[in-house]
């Protein structure tokens, strides 16, 4: 039988505030455990929650970057259940009016066609803290458990697709897609490792063709991009075998174990808490006014996929080129500002898909890692384009960047070329001069040219090329020196 | 001096008749001989107070003392006092010392208030008698087989018996007005967000009110004062300037409206309170206010809409006392459940147990559109009757309790103890003030006059109260444990 996977996904993204979503205590990652919680992050008695603004507008400009409806009033409910790391014996989010209504976002397939995955809604809620168990059980003796609540309280927007992923690739382009739009829009800082992006994915399958949706499963906090690729394929396969060996998939919830390369079931349906939602008395609904939502939609950045538009409109560049230029805000901004300082649009992609990633991918370092910046890459770029250096010269003065010759900005490509003597020799009696000496140093392959058949003789040129160029040390225009080559030789 | 209200103390004050440190010592030893009997006080925080008012006399030498520098009060035991014990009556709190203070203490401590301790109080507020604190019940001066009321009844009873001349209450169903009723002083709970919630401990969030209470409307006037406004650490108290709550106090009642709604005056109130109740009305009449029956058509579903809403956040507001963090744990879990389960076992007292697993209840799966839906579907009706009344009248009156105190035990069952709160609840359902001014004497037990208005309608109230204080002597009868003690 043939069957079609169905896949929906919860993503959690931790907002990049300063502070925590209801009280003033520091979001600052990393530091030791319980210093980064108040009174109200430990749910001290009376204490009361007061809501962050700043995790509001990173809502909203998710909400507008989605183009999703925003509604006008939107409320804080309480979802309570025991955990130990859960201070309040609640965790404060939005259950039943969240503050983003359905919108949608745009994935990239391998095959270059796009496709819509809606989202259902996207909610504010809190953070739990952490239970630490390794760090006890031994120093401390068999089973103590620590809590660091220095996460509790942090503000997480958790953005809920409908299930309109057919495939594990189809998720971790969605995945990717959210990733990117909330590192453009600067809301989070999308840093996986440390936990700032984590999804729970629902999977189900269904007979091909069929329309009722299949039982699914839950699996819980997956972390990576290549995890729900992985964890997916798990899934389908061990949901597919299943009903195949006519056994039945039972709803619950699973975690994927990235070692062991499986998912593994952690609690059934009929385990599943009664939370017991109900609207938080101590916040006030939020409303939002027309005004103030205009007013952060005009401030929303280019998005991805506008940059992508743009890049193939304006600036002519290919469907790939485009796609890999706007793939974070980080690259395209890079790439613009080359753009800019060079003016040519198609040499500076070439230029930082070329070299630059290269030499990035062989560091292994990130775009805002580089060490050649913008600026001094248009500024070689130029000196390019108007004939200064040949693209030989070029690569060499793209090295000197790296290694941080040349000062900061962009006359360094200038200063290397000056230093090193890499200007492009242009002057035809110096080249002719050159041409001479070469010509009056190899007696044999001039013969051996001039003997050969015409259509022969283009390739037998190249030696004569790589001789005068290494002459001028490089510096020679190539195609001054290939023509001149030419008209001496075959006069002769 | 255990005899003179806020106002009189501070007049004494500011003409050098006697230093704060004077007022506080003689407070401190009257609690010392009396309370051991009354049981209005979990903590009395002598060092603390002692060193206040030193500094309060200080200020005052220097010219820098304000209006209430140097003035005694108590603190209901529910409010959050850096470094001093916070039990909220629970064995659950009983080791639990606060590091931060409430905003309302904040405020006290910058007004120059000194408190001389943390009162009893109902655990975690729940109750009308204050028979169900964990530090055992308090005893009504004017009779100590009667109680003092609940929640606040420790409050109450200190400022009744003269061991302070103010104290703060909250006011979550009644627990500022029928322990005021029940022990002859004043209680103003005033509207929801007037006063911050911040650092005092939750009962039911949305329903919660701190408020003064004293001998005489105009000490609550001062006292609410220094303690009502807006809090950036209290989303829901209200942004909106605090009045001088004594300005209005003197303007005359003639041509006020008042309303008898007479859902109050039916089935299950004593007649002796109808009448002490009909009696305050009639000198109301004499300044020249006019008086109509209206109508609350809801008022029958109050109670029941309280104990589906208040159970149901104090669940939720209770989750937190876990055994984990805070407060009490019980020896050697076994397993994390267990630890759970047996520090709430022990900690919680039967009543809060009862609420809880009320409003878990009436929270869960399939239950919450029967009970907690309607019951706030009811809670806007019962807002709307108010809102509908005061188109008509002014203020409305009608007793605070149906009886007076009743005796220690004498309400075993939970339900009837629950009825006792019949005039005061629909009130914390609507948001709006309420004050008991002491209007009478049953038995020998006091009778408390209800007095409501709209939403921030504060000033009015206690200016309405304070006339009637001008023209009777309720508020200066004292009871006999007071007066023999003395």
């Amino acid at each position: 039988m043939q069957w079609e996977t169905v896949i929906g996904l919860e993503v959690h993204v931790q907002l990049a505030t300063r502070s925590k979503i209801f009280s003033g205590a520091s979001t600052a990652f990393g530091a030791e455990p319980n210093t980064q919680a108040c009174a109200v992050d430990l749910g001290l008695p009376g204490v009361l929650p007061v809501l962050n603004e700043a995790a509001v507008a990173m809502a909203v400009k998710f909400g507008l970057g989605i183009n999703a409806e925003i509604p006008e009033v939107s409320v804080f409910d309480r979802k309570n259940y025991f955990y130990p790391d859960l201070p309040k014996g609640y965790q404060t989010s939005q259950m039943y009016h969240p503050i983003v209504g359905p919108g949608a976002v745009e994935i990239t397939l391998d095959d270059g066609t796009t496709k819509r995955i809606r989202v259902h809604h996207a909610h504010l809620e809190e953070d739990a803290g952490k239970s630490l168990h390794e760090l006890f059980s031994n120093a401390r003796g068999q089973g103590m458990t620590g809590i660091d609540l220095n996460r509790a309280g942090t503000p997480l927007l958790e953005i809920v697709s409908e299930p309109d992923m057919r495939s594990a690739k189809e998720a971790a382009a969605y995945l990717k897609a959210i990733h990117s739009i909330v590192t453009y829009l600067g809301i989070s800082d999308g840093n996986m490792a440390e936990g700032s992006m984590r999804c729970d994915v629902n999977v189900s399958v269904r007979p091909l063709g069929q329309e009722a949706y299949g039982t699914r499963a839950e699996i819980k906090n997956v972390n990576s991009f290549r995890f729900v690729e992985r964890a997916i394929a798990y899934e389908v396969e061990r949901q597919i075998e299943l009903i195949e060996d006519g056994g039945k998939v039972v709803q619950e919830t699973r975690l994927f174990d990235p070692d062991a390369d499986e998912t593994r079931s952690m609690r059934t349906k009929e385990e599943a808490n009664d939370y017991r939602y109900f609207p938080c008395p101590d916040l006030l609904p939020v409303v939002l006014d027309q005004a103030y939502v205009d007013h952060i939609r005009k401030a929303l950045p280019e998005l991805p996929a506008e940059k992508r538009a743009r890049f193939t409109a304006e600036l002519g560049l290919s469907a790939y080129d485009a796609a890999v230029l706007s793939s974070s805000r980080a690259m395209a901004e890079y790439f613009e500002e080359v753009k800019e300082v060079c003016g040519d649009a198609k040499l500076a992609a070439n230029w930082v898909q070329g070299e630059l990633a290269g030499a990035l991918n062989r560091e292994n370092l990130g775009i805002e890692q580089s060490p050649v910046d913008a600026a001094q890459l248009g500024g070689l770029i130029s000196r390019v384009i108007d004939d200064t250096i040949n693209g030989k010269a070029a690569k060499q003065v793209f090295q000197a960047l790296w290694n941080g010759e040349g000062g900061s900005d962009e006359n360094a490509a200038d200063a290397i070329i000056e230093a090193k003597g890499l200007k492009q020799v242009t002057d035809s009696g110096a080249i002719e001069a050159m041409i001479d000496q070469v010509i009056a140093d190899s007696p044999v392959q001039v013969a051996q040219y001039q003997d050969a058949e015409p259509d022969k003789r283009d390739k037998m040129i190249g030696y004569f090329v790589g001789q005068v160029m290494k002459a001028s040390r490089g510096t020679a225009n190539p195609q001054q020196v290939n023509a001149l080559l030419k008209e001496k030789l075959d006069q002769a | 001096m255990h005899d003179k209200t806020l106002t009189q103390l501070a007049a004494g004050l500011a003409a050098g008749d006697y230093s704060s440190r004077e007022i506080t010592q003689s407070l401190l030893s009257r609690i010392d001989r009396l309370d051991g009997e009354l049981n209005s006080f979990i903590s009395v925080t002598r060092e603390h107070a002692l060193a206040a008012a030193s500094a309060a006399d200080d200020a005052r030498a220097k010219g820098n003392a304000g209006p209430l520098a140097g003035l005694p009060l108590a603190l209901k035991d529910i409010f959050c006092t850096q470094g001093i014990k916070t039990t909220a009556g629970s064995r659950m709190l009983d080791n639990f010392i606060a590091p931060y203070n409430a905003t309302v203490v904040d405020k006290l401590n910058a007004s120059g208030m000194i408190s001389l301790g943390k009162t009893n109080m109902d655990e975690f507020a729940m109750g009308s008698s204050n028979e169900n604190s964990y530090y055992g019940p308090v005893k009504n001066p004017w009779d100590l087989s009667a109680v003092p009321g609940g929640s606040s009844g420790g409050s109450a009873a200190a400022v009744a018996a003269g061991l302070v001349p103010a104290a703060l209450g909250t006011d979550t169903g009644g627990s500022i007005r029928q322990p005021a009723a029940f022990c002859g002083i004043t209680g103003l709970k005033p509207t929801y967000g007037r006063v911050s919630r911040y650092g005092m401990i939750a009962y039911a969030s949305s329903l919660d009110q701190a408020g003064p209470m004293a001998r005489t409307a105009e000490d609550c006037a001062l006292l609410l004062g220094a303690i009502a406004g807006h809090d950036v650490h209290d989303s829901t108290s209200v942004a909106r300037g605090v009045p001088d709550y004594t300005a209005e106090l003197g303007e005359s009642l003639s041509g006020l409206k008042i309303g008898l709604p007479k859902e109050y005056f039916g089935d299950g109130l004593a007649p002796e309170v109808e009448a002490a109740v009909r009696e305050a009305v009639k000198v109301f009449e004499s300044f020249g206010a006019c008086v109509r029956e209206v109508s609350l058509p809801h008022t029958h579903y109050a109670i029941p809409a309280y104990y589906v809403i208040a159970p149901a956040e104090a669940s939720s507001n209770l989750s937190r006392f876990d055994g984990v963090r805070f407060g009490h744990r019980c020896d050697n879990p076994t397993d994390l459940i267990d630890l759970y389960k047996r520090s709430r076992a022990e900690g919680f007292g039967d009543e809060v147990k009862r609420r809880i697993l009320i409003g878990t209840h009436t929270l869960s799966e399939g239950f919450f559109d029967a009970y907690y839906k309607k019951a706030q579907q009811i809670r806007r009706l019962i807002r709307q009757d108010f809102l509908d009344a005061f188109e008509d009248v002014d203020v409305l009156m009608g007793p605070a309790s149906p009886t007076p105190a009743f005796d220690l035990g004498a309400n075993k069952d939970p339900v009837s103890m629950y009825l006792q709160d019949i005039y005061t609840i629909a009130i914390n359902l609507a948001g709006i003030p309420g004050i008991s001014v002491p209007a009478g004497l049953v038995g020998g037990r006091p009778v408390g006059l209800q007095i409501l208005g709209p939403h921030f309608a504060e000033s009015q109230l206690l200016n309405v109260a304070h006339q009637f204080q001008q023209a009777t002597d309720w508020h200066q009868r004292r009871p006999a444990f007071a007066e023999e003690n003395a």
